[in-house]
């Protein structure tokens, strides 16, 4: 399915997805997607499960390539590039576009070295940056605070809630461009919930922040944009007031007033 | 894809407060009829029924406004919904504010009648009942569009907008000519003045009503333009 949206004047497409397939061995979990993600905006993806939403959010970043017998065609264009033919090392790639996923997975590791790790990767920091480098992605993530005093702790050690906030905070440290969060919240109470929802609408300054959520309340309060997915198609994809006040689809006026099935 | 919520609960709490507005709303229709033919009939009695109706109408409209928070409070209602549940808040406002005008026609009614006007004094009922059916039948269509959620009688009350208008303005002039021949017709003539307006206004909160509907359905908001624009916007 085509769904044509014009972003709004002064907006810049950071992802350019273009007819994207993508295929679990011989079923197809996407069907011909075209969309583009606007840069420093919130993108939320919502559809019933099995709809491809994470597919689509694990081809961004060729999350994907991991497994066998799994494959994408089409183009995923960042800032014109195409990630899926690029020559580049995926490591790269993922260091430009992070990934936080629906549990928090927390590295058995100190809180601060939980943190440094993957900067190390990329990038060699004499220690007083380092130091720098973790409390600035611990402030961002807003866990400086409740962490602060125990940096040598480990990470498992921590809530539900302050986990999770300690992956964005190591998925942001390597400073990406996109992040991508696959049901960042569903494993955590409504009130680390909110700090989350809070950090994303911080986050979106610097990033460019695709979300998967079934969570629709979630979807229509911290994202500029929704995309409503459906067995592998993109059914429809807007600005996210309008598509919860006057959808245009009849399919995603059923789905998100609960008439769906 | 059914029209059914997954959630039945919901479907039964959405179409119980929209029978409840269309209650109101024929409520507030007759309490408009009664007050003018308590007018018609300078009938103490009919006026007093008309009161005692809009004190029903109001707490009719605080019961629907308490059902209306509870609904969006737990259902966290969204798109079609969430604009019907907009749509029965600003139902029940207009049918509470045409009610207000049945009950100022009927205090009125009261006052000419204390005042000792009789029908002995010659003055254009006749018009003031022609102008209040206009009012009473748009007010009728209105919550029929409402009921049925149905765009073209919708767009049928904003096309007989004018109607009420014009008699209206005619009546107005009318009024003036009454006063011009015979001083004696003065006060009682401003009087009437203010029930032409309250019955033109009912008209404007039938409108309200409709272009409510018009909104629910297709989420289009079409107040405050002209009807070749709205018909344009509705194509």
């Amino acid at each position: 399915m085509d769904v044509k949206v014009e972003l709004r004047a002064g907006e810049k497409v950071k992802l350019a997805i273009r007819n994207l397939n993508f295929f679990y061995g011989g079923f197809q979990a996407l069907k011909n997607i075209n969309l583009d993600i606007p840069e420093r905006k919130v993108t939320a993806f919502i559809g019933p499960s099995g709809c491809g939403k994470s597919t689509l959010l694990r081809t961004f970043n060729r999350m994907f390539e991991l497994y066998p017998d799994q494959r994408a065609e089409g183009e995923i264009n960042l800032d014109g590039q195409n990630i899926l033919t690029s020559k580049d090392d995926v490591t790269l790639i993922r260091a430009k576009i992070g990934m936080v996923f629906q549990k928090p997975t927390p590295f058995p590791m100190s809180i601060y070295d939980n943190i440094a790790f993957g900067v190390r990767l990329f990038e060699t920091l004499p220690r007083d940056e380092m130091d720098e480098r973790v409390e600035w992605a611990l402030k961002k993530a807003a866990l400086w605070n409740e962490v602060k005093d125990k940096l040598a702790q480990s990470g498992a050690g921590l809530s539900g809630g302050q986990q999770q906030r300690l992956c964005i905070a190591r998925g942001i440290a390597i400073k990406p461009e996109v992040l991508l969060l696959d049901e960042p919240c569903s494993a955590l109470d409504p009130i680390s919930t909110g700090k989350i929802e809070e950090l994303i609408h911080e986050l979106k300054s610097d990033y460019t922040v695709a979300i998967v959520t079934h969570n629709m309340q979630q979807a229509a309060r911290c994202s500029d944009y929704t995309a409503y997915m459906y067995l592998g198609d993109l059914v429809e994809f807007g600005p996210t007031n309008e598509l919860f006040m006057s959808p245009k689809k009849k399919d995603t006026e059923d789905y998100i007033t609960g008439r769906f099935g | 894809m059914s029209d059914k919520h997954i959630s039945s609960q919901f479907d039964a709490e959405l179409s119980g407060i929209s029978t409840r507005v269309l209650e109101m709303g024929g409520l507030v229709e007759s309490q408009v009829g009664q007050a003018v033919h308590a007018l018609t009939h300078l009938s103490h009695e009919t006026a007093a029924q008309v009161l005692v109706a809009e004190e029903r109408v109001n707490s009719m409209e605080v019961e629907i406004d308490n059902e209306l928070w509870t609904i969006i409070a737990r259902r966290q209602p969204a798109a079609r919904d969430l604009r019907l549940l907009v749509a029965v808040s600003k139902a029940i406002a207009n049918l509470e504010r045409a009610g207000d005008e049945a009950a100022r026609i009927a205090r009125t009614v009261q006052r000419l009648i204390n005042a000792g006007v009789s029908s002995r004094l010659r003055l254009p009922l006749g018009d003031l009942s022609y102008e209040s059916n206009l009012a009473v039948a748009q007010l009728r269509k209105a919550l029929d569009a409402f009921a049925r959620l149905d765009v073209d009688k919708a767009l049928d009350v904003l096309k007989s907008d004018d109607q009420i208008d014009q008699e209206f303005e005619g009546l107005i002039r009318k009024l003036i000519t009454y006063m011009m021949e015979d001083p004696r017709t003065i006060s009682a003539s401003i009087d009437l003045v203010f029930v032409a307006k309250a019955i033109e206004r009912v008209g404007d909160h039938a409108k309200n009503l409709a272009e409510a509907v018009i909104y629910v359905v297709r989420g289009t908001d079409v107040r405050h333009n002209s009807i070749d624009s709205v018909e344009s916007k509705l194509r």
